[in-house]
């Protein structure tokens, strides 16, 4: 700016410009000032607790998750309880689990909650993450419109969606799919069901036909999108319960361990993360897998919907081959990935 | 039909209620555009007439440059910011990315050109007609700059006004760079996107009426402070 004023008052009167338009900005900037950091800190209302060293701000712990998850109200229901007990404001950002991933990636949050196991994977090999925890579960569903086109009730997942996929090649009328389509953990767990089934997805699923509708939108779009053309799609549990009542949509298949659902939170690890966050971080993860914190996820929107969206591991996650008991401590990655 | 009834019903009932979810996520929409707007101000305007009065080379490509991009995408403003405001990006020390302050960068880099090329109009409306007068009745240069900003005064504002409103009824930005945090970065439109997905029709439409609301009262009182 000096640069310009003086390049311009050798040359001609500019710096009236800069005069009218600083007059012009002035009330905006006076009630503009502000506006970001109050907006920024809705903090100190809750008395600073012995976690925080100053009265200060609290510290902000940055939470990236899936729509599957923010959209049930797991997470906000959770915020509230681990903000009581802890001098932390916990903030959320939820996005599908393959955007989740690149900003951990970025080191642009400090927690990873989602449900995408072979992305998880790869992503702590590549020593990003610490502390991999599963903490809950619950199984995907395909659900589609009552009359069902295809006849799939009843079938089991792989041959379910043999069918599908048949008759909508076929060109039957009635029958459509809608993927999220966003690389999303149940994106993936979609992909995973086609492989499964024989179909090479990029090849023969994906562009295969107008039955296979790509939505790119969360699960809650999805399943309107789902609902509004009278198609099949795969979806979480929690969500369809949650949206139930708004969906001409009825759940077909539940059953059968291709849908098997399961949740993680992963502490996130960059070089430039202090460790102070990182233990907090690693506090929250801890409070996932308490005991309370368990029972209180088993129990949520049992009262709503009449059973719960999630059921906690409890404990019991051998059979998943995860980890859902040992403390989470560490502040950096082992040389044996966790 | 009775869905969108409803929901204007109900839309009213929240606002009325002066529900502190709603009030909330309005003073945050406000300041934060209001912000993004003054700052924007701030750089186009001198920048404008720097341009204005100014002769060098390649001003008409410049020109043309700037007024390419008013069409710039929101989402493509917004992945720029995030990108260099993101950890792992240049700006990343400063902790910016999902935050307010890093909202109101991205929304002033999305409208500065606007606010530029609105300024070279209003600047070049007057030129002709006022400024050979002035400077024929022996005015002083920056007396000369002042008449003829004086008279541009109607159009700045209404470039100011136009940003505003491209500042505060944008989504991509909001979304990309804020991350739509309850109780931080959520604003009027990311709410608005958030609670359609969630079939919440009555609160979107709850909420798009605030926000244009707020259009209004922002544009009268920038209308009535031209007047003066």
């Amino acid at each position: 700016m000096p640069g310009i004023l003086l390049t311009m008052e050798r040359k001609n009167p500019a710096p009236g410009v800069l005069c009218l338009s600083i007059a012009l900005v002035t009330a905006l900037l006076l009630a503009g000032c502000t506006g970001p950091i109050q907006g920024g800190s809705p903090a100190n209302q809750v008395p600073p607790g012995g976690q925080n060293p100053s009265a200060g701000p609290k510290d902000r712990l940055l939470v990236a998750t899936t729509t599957s998850l923010s959209d049930t109200g797991l997470l906000d229901y959770l915020e509230r309880i681990f903000e009581n007990n802890y001098a932390i404001d916990l903030q959320v950002t939820s996005q599908g689990t393959g955007k989740a991933i690149e900003i951990a990636k970025r080191g642009d949050c400090d927690l990873l909650v989602v449900h995408s196991p072979a992305q998880e994977e790869d992503f702590m090999e590549a020593g990003h993450g610490i502390n991999r925890r599963c903490f809950a579960y619950n199984y995907f569903i395909v659900a589609g419109p009552a009359d069902d086109p295809a006849g799939i009730r009843g079938m089991e997942p792989k041959e379910a969606f043999r069918t599908i996929i048949g008759k909508g090649k076929s060109g039957t009328p009635g029958v459509f799919f809608v993927s999220r389509g966003d690389n999303s953990g149940t994106h993936n767990a979609e992909k995973n069901i086609w492989n499964a089934t024989g179909y090479n997805y990029t090849s023969e699923v994906r562009r295969s036909g107008a039955w296979y509708i790509e939505a790119g939108r969360g699960m809650g779009e999805t399943l309107q999108l789902a609902s509004e053309k009278g198609a099949y799609t795969l979806t979480d549990e929690g969500t369809f319960l949650t949206y139930r009542g708004r969906l001409d949509l009825v759940p077909l298949i539940d059953k059968g361990d291709i849908l098997l659902n399961i949740y993680s939170v992963i502490t996130v690890y960059t070089e430039d993360h202090p460790v102070e966050k990182i233990t907090m971080a690693n506090n929250f993860v801890n409070f996932l897998i308490s005991p309370e914190i368990q029972a209180a996820i088993g129990e949520y929107g049992r009262e709503k919907y009449g059973k719960g969206l999630f059921t906690p591991m409890s404990g019991g996650c051998l059979r998943f081959g995860c980890d859902c008991t040992t403390p989470a401590s560490a502040t950096r990655p082992s040389l044996s990935f966790t | 039909m009775n869905e969108i009834f409803d929901g204007f019903v109900q839309a009213f009932q929240l606002i009325i209620s002066l529900d502190p979810e709603i009030l909330e996520i309005t003073a945050r929409s406000l300041l934060i555009s209001l912000a993004a707007t003054g700052v924007a101000s701030l750089v186009a305007i001198p920048l404008g007439g720097l341009i204005h009065f100014r002769e060098f080379g390649g001003k008409r490509g410049l020109i043309t440059i700037i007024q390419t991009l008013y069409a710039l995408p929101t989402v493509v403003a917004g992945l720029f910011v995030f990108l260099i405001l993101s950890r792992a990006g240049p700006l990343g020390f400063l902790g910016l990315l999902f935050t307010p302050v890093g909202m109101v960068i991205g929304q002033a880099v999305l409208i500065i050109p606007v606010l530029v090329g609105m300024t070279l109009v209003a600047l070049s409306g007057v030129k002709k007609a006022i400024s050979d007068e002035v400077q024929a009745l022996g005015a002083t240069s920056s007396q000369a700059i002042w008449t003829i900003l004086k008279e541009a005064r109607f159009a700045l504002f209404g470039g100011i006004i136009l940003g505003f409103g491209r500042a505060i009824s944008e989504v991509g930005a909001a979304m990309i760079i804020g991350g739509n945090i309850r109780g931080s970065t959520r604003v009027l439109t990311t709410a608005i996107a958030l609670e359609t997905s969630m079939g919440n029709v009555a609160f979107s439409i709850a909420l798009g009426i605030i926000l244009l609301c707020i259009a209004m009262v922002v544009t009268a009182a920038l209308f009535l402070i031209q007047e003066r």
